[in-house]
This record gives structure tokens, C-alpha cells and sequence, in this order.
């Protein structure tokens, strides 16, 4: 029986976010908070793996206490057991300080079941780093496995695990050892909707909320912005490039002009005398 | 705490692929020179693989001054503990003040890596590089919180300074033929038993990928089109024109078109000779994507539209009524000059 725990976030919908103009920092406030698009399918992949060879699916997230609602979202695409540990001391952290954390609430997990294989969304929508997958594995000193595609196989009585990592051109086919951690790509299964047995397990679903006190063997140095190497120093918007104009006029007026403009670069067109 | 004076020079990690040096590496030896000369320090690269001794002489055409070799039977594939053992020596040993990666899958997967082992900080995906002559801080600058605004950041506390580059937007040197540099050959003790992955077998796509970044010509498409039908509007003229087609990440995630067409921070950057942007708003993880194209025209309703600040010109109007009639003139301006339109097939 696998043990399987996927790592998840909660995000502002930067789809929808505003800026704030004069701040040039994100107004959360106009953009909802959603299981991270990734990480839905690093959970999808858990529960596949589940009913593929029995087991347990956990997953676990950093964050502030609203963040609940991340993984009652994981639970209704089917996680048995949800963890979050928020605590204020966790916060300001960057992906070494955030894979410093999460580590120590896996060592907590697999005291409670022993964890065979750990995976996390290629990046978050509001980070951008995939940084944070490869850093937990390191930390836990297990195989990072990123770009993952395709698991062919999990043998947990032998202890490996068979994957496909997307490469630029291509894929390779990679064995590693068991326990390892997988980051996946979004390509690697479709999220389908939830069941709505899965729905009403999630609604009444209440996760395991730890604080930093609740883990074990923390450095506290090493934890939110004082645990962070990285700082962000300043936020601006990029300046504004010289030389643009608009083509005024009617739509036909405009075509013709743009027609002119294209038309000087006629050797770029793959276009020759007929 | 760290004694910064023992730290000195600029990395760049090479990656290769069957005895060739990516070119995001060679982008890298461009952007890692300008720092290396304004901080007075040598830029190294960092070569790691098998039979790849001789890609050395390359990085001294290119700009380095030195380059650390592991050239050993187990760095044939690429795997991330192997290679990161090789890095993590060679750091501890040398101990540079910076080491850049392309932002490639290897380089973003070896990059993490090594950071957390070191420990140190690391800046993914940047677009923009300096470093401060005295202090040595580099400034790593990214488009940030989704890609709406940028962000500088610094690691002050430890050192080496680590960022992932994205390809495309560092420019490499000329090469100077017959540039040299001091080659430093090492060697680890590694086994392969002590490696807890193999590659069984590399597959190559049997598919031509698609690879816009190398289209001359690009015509891409957003949210402002509407819908999946109104987005075909893109392809038609992309089609009359010779040119590839591009998406926003909306676009995309909308699932309009599939991700190699994504052009931006977390897509693909592209430095076509025209790029025609259409009912693209503009936000800056688009922007660092396609902002060194050749000729920028953008289309759009909303004259607020942040791509018009970018563009070299701009039509305020409605890609519905501008887009049909400009395939249209195109069409007729091809027969009145007499000239047919040839497909790369």
C-alpha cells in the first residue's frame, strides 16, 4: 500500500488580479484564492496512482488559514487526508525557506505513515519558480524527478519507481528508487470533475492544522522572510520604450497604412516574382 | 556569516547536447562577461558530460576566461545528484560569487538543486541582469507576481548569488576565433551505485515540435478575440502572411492553442523580425517574451491597452473589422506585384 503525498498551494487567480497602480503591488483582494492549477494535477496523479496500486493519498500546504479551502478542493478530487500548517512565522518565505518548511511538515507525516512517494505541481501561478519541488527533495534526500509526464510504474516491494521526464525533443525514461519526488507537468493527466460522493466528503472535511510548534526539530532561522536568502528589493513596472505611434484614420485608412509598413519587409513574406 | 572576499568570479553553467553548447549557455557567457568586466573578476563556465573536453575551446571564443571540466563516463545523461555533486565540489572548492543557468528544464531542475544543498538564494526565470561594481550584489529582475509587474531581486547574505536565465533574452558575444582561456580539469569519485537514478532510454519526439521562436514572422493572438472561433482569425492571417502562430498565456490556458505556442515568461521568448500582436492586452510576462521583435504592430480595442506601449505601431479598432480587410489587401498587394506566396512545407 502506497503512501503518496502531494504538495499544494493556495493562489491568487492571477488570471483576474489587479494591480494596484500607484503601489505596483498585487490587490488580493480582487482576486479569488484557488487550489493552484499545477497542483491539481499533481493530486489527480496521487489519487491515480491510489486506485492503481491501494494506498493513501495526503496532501500538505503552507499558508495562511484560509488555505483550508485548497485542500477540501484536493479531498474532492480525492486526497484522504489534508494537512496545513500556517503560522505567522512562516510567512515572507521564499522557495528555500518554503522547501525548509514543507520538509519538516513531511517528516512529521511519515511519523504518522511512512511516505513512499512525494509529488508537487511543476510551479505555482503566482510564484513561477518550480523551485520549491527539487528543494524538498534535497532536503529530504530523496530523487528530484521534475518534468514528469508519464509514471509507467510504481514497485514498491522492489522499491523503484518508472517514469517518463519530458525533455525539450522528446522524453527519457528514468528509474529511480523509492521514496522520490515527482514534479509533474500538467500534460501528465486531465482533472476530471469531482464525484459528488468526493464533494460531500470534502465539505465536511476538516484538516489537520499544525503550527510551527506542532513540528519537530525546527530551526527557526530558517523559516519565512528570516529564512529567506532571496529579498525583493524593489517592484516596478518596466519603462515605457520610445518611437510607438497609432495609425489613425478609418479601418481602411489604417490596413493601408500597416499594408505599407509590412510591405517594406516583402523579403520576409517567403514570397518570390511569379 | 560568510566572508564575501573569499568568494570571486562569474559561472555560467554550459549545457550540451550531443558535443553542442545550448544556446541559452552561450547568451549566458554574453550577459556573465558584462558582469564579470564591470565587477574586474574572470567569468568561468562550468562543463559537465562525457566526451566534452574540446567544447572548452568554444566558451573562450564566446567570452569565458576559464572553464571547469568534469568530463567522466557518468555525466553521460544528465541527472540531477550526479550533476550536482560535480557542481556542489566545484562551488565549495572555487567558490565563485555567482553561477548562472539557462532557465531550462536541466538548469532550473540542477539550479534548485544545488541551492538548497549550498544553501544560498536563487532567482528563477530572469529577464534583466546588472550587478552593483562595489558590492557585488547581482540583480536579478523577473516579472513577478504573475507576470503584472517586475521585480529586482537581491541575496544579500550568502554567496555564491544563483539565478535561472530565461533563453532569448541575453545576447551572446561574437565569437573571437582563437580566444583562449585555462582549462581546469577535475575529476569526481563517484560511483555509479552511489546515483539512485538511470536513464533507461532517451526518445526523441517523433514529431516536429513546434518552435516559433525560430518563425521569422509571428502572429499572435489573446483573450481580446473572444473565443476559440475568433482566434482562427489569428491563424488566417499568420497563414497569408508565411508566418507562425503565437498565443497569450490566457489563450492558452483557455485552451485556444497548445503551450508551444505560448509566447512569455512562462511560455516561449521570440525575437521574430515582425510580430503582430491581436486583442493582446499587454501584461509584462507577455511583454519580456516577445519585446525584442523586429517590428511590433499591435491591434487592439482598449487604447489603454498596455501592448501599445511596446508596439511600434499601433491600430486602436477592432481585429474583427482590421484583421479580414488586411488579408484581404495583403492577398490583392501580392497579385498586383505579381508574387506568389511560397509555404515552407
Amino acid at each position: 500500500m502506497l503512501h503518496i503525498v502531494a504538495c499544494i498551494k493556495q493562489v491568487p487567480d492571477t488570471k483576474i488580479i489587479k494591480m494596484n497602480p500607484k503601489t505596483n503591488t498585487m490587490d488580493r483582494r480582487t482576486a479569488p484564492a484557488i487550489l493552484n492549477p499545477y497542483d491539481a494535477h499533481a493530486v489527480e496523479e496521487a489519487v491515480r496512482l491510489k486506485e492503481r496500486y491501494g494506498g493513501t493519498v495526503s496532501v500538505v500546504s503552507m499558508g495562511p488559514p484560509p488555505a483550508v479551502k485548497a485542500i477540501k478542493k484536493c479531498v474532492e478530487i480525492g486526497a484522504d487526508e489534508g494537512y496545513l500548517i500556517t503560522d505567522r512565522r512562516f510567512a515572507g518565505a521564499d522557495t528555500l525557506a518554503t522547501s525548509y518548511a514543507l520538509t519538516k511538515a513531511l517528516e512529521k507525516i511519515s511519523k504518522i505513515k511512512p511516505v513512499d512517494l512525494v509529488i508537487c505541481g511543476k510551479m505555482s501561478i503566482d510564484g513561477d519558480t518550480g523551485q520549491v519541488g527539487p528543494g524538498i527533495a534535497r532536503r529530504l534526500d530523496i530523487p528530484p524527478l521534475t518534468s514528469v509526464n508519464k509514471v509507467v510504474e510504481i514497485n514498491k516491494e522492489e522499491g523503484y519507481a518508472i517514469i517518463h521526464r519530458k525533455l525539450e525533443d522528446g522524453y527519457e525514461i528514468v528509474q529511480s528508487t523509492l521514496p522520490c519526488l515527482f514534479s509533474v507537468e500538467k500534460t501528465i493527466n486531465e482533472v476530471p470533475y469531482s464525484s459528488f460522493q468526493n464533494m460531500l466528503k470534502a465539505a465536511r472535511y476538516q484538516p489537520h492544522i499544525w503550527s510551527v510548534d506542532d513540528l519537530e526539530d525546527v530551526d527557526i532561522k530558517q523559516l519565512g522572510l528570516k529564512g529567506s536568502p532571496t529579498i525583493v528589493s524593489k517592484v516596478w513596472a518596466p519603462p515605457k520604450p520610445e518611437g510607438g505611434s497609432f495609425i489613425e484614420g478609418s479601418p481602411k485608412e489604417q490596413v493601408e497604412e500597416l499594408l505599407s509598413i509590412l510591405l517594406e519587409k516583402k523579403e520576409l513574406f517567403n514570397i518570390k516574382e511569379g | 556569516m560568510m566572508d564575501f572576499k573569499d568568494y570571486n568570479g562569474v559561472w555560467v553553467f554550459i549545457e550540451e547536447k550531443d558535443g553542442v553548447i545550448s544556446q541559452v549557455s552561450l547568451e549566458l557567457l554574453g550577459a556573465g562577461r558584462k558582469l564579470a568586466d564591470k565587477r574586474g573578476v574572470e567569468l568561468a563556465g562550468i562543463i559537465i558530460g562525457e566526451n566534452i573536453k574540446q567544447l572548452s575551446h568554444t566558451i573562450f571564443e564566446y567570452g569565458a576566461d576559464t572553464a571547469y571540466v568534469y568530463d567522466q563516463p557518468i555525466f553521460k545523461h544528465y541527472r540531477t545528484e550526479s550533476y550536482m555533486r560535480a557542481l556542489l565540489e566545484c562551488t565549495n572548492k572555487y567558490k565563485p560569487e555567482i553561477i548562472l543557468f539557462g532557465a531550462t528544464s536541466t538548469g532550473k531542475d540542477l539550479a534548485s538543486a544545488v541551492a538548497t544543498d549550498l544553501p544560498t538564494g536563487l532567482t528563477a526565470d530572469t529577464t534583466e541582469l546588472d550587478v552593483d561594481e562595489e558590492t557585488g550584489l547581482l540583480l536579478a529582475s523577473r516579472p513577478a507576481f504573475g507576470g503584472n509587474i517586475m521585480a529586482t531581486i537581491l541575496c544579500k547574505k550568502y554567496r555564491p548569488q544563483m539565478a535561472t536565465v530565461r533563453a532569448k533574452v541575453m545576447k551572446a558575444l561574437e565569437p573571437q576565433p582563437g580566444r583562449r582561456g585555462t582549462i581546469i580539469e577535475e575529476e569526481i569519485q563517484l560511483k555509479e551505485d552511489d546515483i539512485r537514478t538511470k536513464v533507461l532510454e532517451i526518445v526523441e519526439a517523433t514529431t516536429k515540435k513546434v518552435r516559433i521562436d525560430e518563425a521569422d514572422i509571428i502572429v499572435a493572438g489573446g483573450k481580446g478575440l473572444g473565443s476559440s472561433e475568433g482566434f482562427q482569425l489569428v491563424r488566417q492571417l499568420a497563414d497569408v502572411l508565411g508566418g507562425a502562430v503565437g498565443a497569450s498565456r490566457d489563450v492558452v490556458e483557455a485552451g485556444w492553442i497548445e503551450h508551444p505556442h505560448q509566447v512569455g515568461q512562462t511560455g516561449v521568448t521570440v525575437t521574430p523580425k515582425i510580430y503582430i500582436a491581436i486583442g493582446i492586452s499587454g501584461a509584462i510576462q507577455h511583454i519580456v517574451g516577445m519585446k525584442n521583435s523586429g517590428l511590433i504592430i499591435a491591434i487592439n480595442k482598449d487604447p489603454e491597452a498596455p501592448i501599445f506601449n511596446t508596439c511600434h505601431y499601433g491600430i486602436v479598432g477592432d481585429a474583427f473589422e482590421i484583421v479580414p480587410l488586411l488579408i484581404d489587401q495583403f492577398k490583392t498587394a501580392l497579385r498586383r506585384e505579381g508574387l506568389t506566396h511560397v509555404r515552407e512545407v
